[in-house]
């Protein structure tokens, strides 16, 4: 024991290497432990994705189902492509991700004004079973040669059973706001607002090439920039 | 934060924020209490309070009387709805609805009949009598619901679950401009708001402090006020005019000082809320039986030739309102439901008084000009000072103009009372409450979507696993008949190798332990159909019941309409041959079996049932078949029965029987030998004594075995 302490006293490099090493495994051991204990199951983006598309399950993506998409866009595919989810959910996805968020890709499909549901149309019903079969929700109510109903609180207007019904007895029909569901919408801009904007990083980009060659003249265009990196700042 | 008045002896606190708008209260204070005529017709939306709309329970075309209940509540978070005046329900449909979108919803329509009759309400002279319990229900059954303007269920807010109430408040600030009905109320009816009072307080349990919180702009009403709770213990405190002092959470934290925590109810400080008018509505409900059928409601604005305070049945259109008061509809700018602060346009001038409306107001250009344009937003913050709330009204409005809902809730929009004292002050004009308003509507939208997003991935998922779960199933049973078939197969050639190498084992090879069970149940099937006395009683048994067969149907056609004849006589034809074909199957099998069976019941048995069928062929006459016939037929075939039952159990003891009575014989026969030969005196006489030892000795053995095998039996 007093040798030791003798050996590490006269040799301080020789210790100071111990010392560190020591070090190195007990973090390597804690660092390895908690990657066995801690380790996280699946992919969490992909959960997260997935709990921001709408779940209609309508594949208009070209993705079996929500779930499959939320993947596809882990993988790095284009957040545009939910029709249903439209702009808001590009946005939150964007949010998310922290990227741009870009506008709908209209090639998958338009975003709805109105949430439709099917309705089946029930004297013509020939009780086949295929909507049945391609609902993903299970919305469709019925038995083979039985007449089909929609449960219209559970049907996520996707659409996928229009399809293959054979007698084409489905109809997608626009829910009808109620005064329970209404809400105040967002005063439109005045056109006073967006024509004099009196604060200069009021100026969207929209406008800001008009103001800019209004300001041009008046040499305050140094300003202009200046004040814009500041809201930039404040917003970051 | 100061007392304002003498007499005043509750200290009040101070407010963050607030403005001072132009009063304008005078108008409509000018007049008492007006009444308006019975219109012709009235409209009652079913959705007057929030929570579920109430259910119509009328028909059209019934007769109601006033107070009668014509719309039930559905669930706790509901209320009826009462007709209030006499009249025939005259339609149940979508009307226009009291509401800013403009929208039509469910309302029962009452054709009035100018009686206003009354039916009869039950008073409770003490109402100390009755539990808080049946209280409640009683001012929920009277369809009351918060009469300052929000509208929620009464009941629901007197029963705070397990918690403690020490504060009962009534509110009768009435902070926004030009209304003056509560004011109207105070003044009128005085009393009725201190029993009010009174019966909320034991309601809750007694509170220690009961408090009237009125501000100061209205002396009339505290007067009167004090007045009237002279003798009890309620507090009467008054404030300084401030907007909005009348919000809920505002008037707890004036006369309490008590901050109410964000997203949570006032319970939870022990505190309850209630209008002056719904105290007063509550103490009518209670003491008379009184359903709500009325209120006061202020009309006021230049547009009109009068203004004033009118006591309104609920129904009566806006547009019968105005038309008493004298409306110049050139000179109104608009009309305004409810304050100017917090109100909205009226979309329509049809739509009926509901139970929240407190105010119509039709001013004039002068008076009301149009919002000008919205300005750009200078950043001078004096939205953030007026706001009541400590809220960032100009940070909210840059968020909620760039639809940022998360940071919109992180600087909590859902504490924002929607006041208005932001927009009232902003220099730009800017509608911030809109965009507040529009912003909540979005966000609660997307919980909304969210939840049912939720719910239709757990649908999703749920139905992908029952898909799996199924395509599993069917995997595994093709699985097990795959596995099956396929033993079957090695089974069937093994077993054809092994009749190939030694055919006589064949037979013993199929007793084997080793083979399947199916085999051996088919074994012993076969050897079961091989047994004479099973097939012959199948066959007889498919005879009789043939035969049976036919007998119905020849009783049917016995009571056949001539129409149906003739089916039935193809029927009893085809049930016919089918008993002539077993009768041949069963004959046939007789014929190969009768040399083993005794021939004489067979025959017997065959004749009869030969001539069973003749009589059954023969009966086209509709005659069933003859019971003595069928019954010898059953006997033989008891008979018949019983042979080859006794035949199988002619088992050890009749044939050891046998086997005594021969060997007696013989015996018999060789002791006559021995005599014969001792007489002749033979030399075989020993080998006759030896042969007749041996027998004898059989026969000793054979009698013990028999007398044994008897005992057995026995």
């Amino acid at each position: 024991m007093v040798d030791m302490l003798e050996l590490i006293l006269n040799n301080p490099i020789i210790a100071a290497l111990i010392g560190l090493g020591g070090l190195a495994l007990v973090f390597g051991a804690i660092l390895g432990f908690a990657a066995v204990k801690f380790k996280v199951e699946g992919d969490p983006i992909v959960e997260q994705l997935d709990a921001l598309l709408p779940q209609t399950q309508c594949g208009q993506c070209g993705h079996p189902g929500c779930r499959p998409y939320a993947e596809g866009i882990a993988n790095g595919e284009a957040i545009n492509k939910c029709p249903p989810g439209g702009q808001a959910t590009i946005n939150a996805i964007a949010n998310l991700l922290d990227v741009e968020a870009p506008s709908l890709d209209e090639d998958h499909g338009q975003e709805a004004e109105l949430k439709t549901v099917a309705y089946i149309r029930e004297d013509e019903c020939i009780g086949c079973t295929k909507c049945i079969q391609a609902c993903p929700v299970d919305a469709i109510l019925g038995a083979a040669k039985l007449m089909h109903t929609v449960i219209a609180d559970e049907c996520t207007g996707c659409d996928l059973c229009v399809e293959p019904c054979p007698v084409d007895c489905i109809d997608m029909l626009a829910v009808e706001p109620t005064v329970s569901d209404w809400h105040w919408k967002k005063p439109e801009p005045s056109a006073a607002l967006l024509s004099t904007q009196l604060i200069a990083t009021d100026r969207s980009a929209l406008n800001e090439s008009v103001s800019a060659d209004t300001y041009i003249g008046s040499g305050q265009n140094n300003s202009n920039s200046d004040r814009k990196d500041d809201d930039e700042g404040r917003a970051a | 934060m100061s007392d304002s008045t003498a007499n005043n002896i509750i200290k009040t606190f101070d407010i963050p924020g607030g403005v001072h708008p132009p009063e304008n209260k005078a108008q409509s204070m000018q007049l008492p209490l007006g009444e308006v005529s019975i219109p012709s017709e009235l409209i009652y939306p079913l959705n007057q309070h929030i929570g579920t709309p109430a259910i119509a329970i009328v028909e059209v075309g019934q007769k109601v009387l006033a107070g009668q209940k014509i719309a039930d509540a559905v669930g706790a978070l509901s209320v009826p709805v009462h007709a209030s005046t006499s009249g025939t329900i005259s339609a149940i449909e979508d009307r226009i609805l009291p509401h800013t979108s403009g929208m039509k919803g469910p309302c029962i329509v009452l054709k009035t009949d100018g009686h206003h009759q009354f039916i009869d309400y039950q008073p409770c002279a003490d109402y100390r009598q009755l539990s808080s319990a049946e209280l409640i229900e009683k001012i929920r059954q009277a369809g009351i619901i918060g009469l300052g303007g929000a509208g929620f269920p009464t009941a629901i807010k007197l029963d705070p679950r397990n918690t403690c109430i020490d504060t009962l408040i009534l509110n009768g600030t009435e902070c926004e401009p030009y209304i003056t009905a509560d004011d109207r109320l105070m003044q009128d009816y005085a009393d009725d708001i201190v029993a009010g009072a009174e019966l909320l307080a034991y309601i809750l349990g007694e509170p220690a402090n009961i408090i009237i919180g009125i501000e100061d702009n209205k002396p009339d009403a505290i007067k009167a006020m004090q007045q009237a709770a002279k003798n009890t213990r309620i507090e009467i405190a008054s404030f300084p005019t401030k907007y909005p002092s009348g919000g809920e959470k505002q008037l707890i934290q004036i006369l309490t000082n008590k901050e109410v925590p964000s997203g949570k109810l006032p319970a939870m400080l022990g505190i309850v809320m209630q209008n002056v008018a719904t105290a007063m509505a509550a103490y009518r409900a209670v003491r008379f039986g009184e359903a709500l059928t009325w209120r006061i409601t202020t009309l006021v604005g230049e547009a009109l030739d009068v203004q004033r305070n009118l006591k309104v049945l609920l129904g009566t259109s806006v547009e019968h309102l105005l038309n008493e008061l004298g409306f110049q509809s050139n000179q109104a700018s608009r009309l305004i439901m409810g304050g100017p602060m917090m109100g909205v346009a009226l979309p329509d001038i049809k739509v009926p008084v509901i139970k929240t409306t407190a105010c119509i107001i039709a001013p004039s250009h002068e008076e009301m000009p149009d919002q000008p344009d919205a300005q750009a937003c200078i950043r001078c913050g004096l939205c953030a000072e007026a706001c009541p709330v400590s809220l960032l009204p100009q940070q909210l409005y840059w968020y909620a103009k760039s639809e940022e809902y998360e940071r919109l809730q992180n600087h909590n929009l859902f504490d924002c009372i929607e006041c208005g004292a932001c927009s009232y002050v902003c220099p730009s004009t800017i509608p911030l409450v809109q965009y507040y308003r529009a912003a909540k509507g979005n966000i609660l939208q997307q919980q909304q979507e969210k939840i049912r997003s939720d719910h239709a991935r757990q649908r999703f998922e749920f139905r992908q696993a029952r898909i799996e779960r199924a395509e599993a199933e069917k995997e595994v049973k093709r699985a097990v008949r795959k596995e099956a078939a396929e033993k079957a197969k090695a089974l069937a050639a093994k077993r054809k190798a092994e009749a190939a190498q030694n055919p006589e084992n064949n037979n013993r090879n199929n007793d084997a332990p080793a083979l399947d069970p199916v085999a051996l149940a088919m074994a012993r099937v076969k050897a079961k159909e091989q047994d004479p006395a099973v097939q012959k009683s199948k066959l007889e048994r498919a005879l009789t019941s043939a035969q049976g067969r036919v007998e119905k149907l020849q009783t049917r056609l016995d009571n056949a309409e001539t129409d149906q004849l003739e089916k039935f006589e193809s029927q009893v034809k085809q049930a016919q041959l089918r008993v002539q074909d077993a009768q041949k199957q069963l004959d046939a099998f007789n014929n190969t079996k009768s040399n083993t069976l005794n021939s004489d019941p067979t025959t017997l048995e065959k004749s009869d049932a030969e001539s069973a069928t003749t009589t059954i062929s023969n009966s086209k006459v509709l005659k069933p078949a003859s019971p003595e016939t069928l019954d010898a037929a059953t006997a033989a075939i008891e008979r018949a029965k019983a042979k080859t039952e006794a035949m199988a159990l002619m088992s050890q003891e009749e044939k050891l029987h046998e086997q005594l009575q021969s060997l007696e014989k013989r015996i018999a026969k060789a002791q006559l030998n021995l005599q014969n030969a001792q007489a002749e005196n033979s030399e075989h006489i020993a080998v006759f004594k030896a042969g007749l030892e041996k027998m004898q000795a059989k026969l000793a053995t054979t009698q013990a075995e028999l007398t044994s095998l008897q005992k057995e039996n026995q």
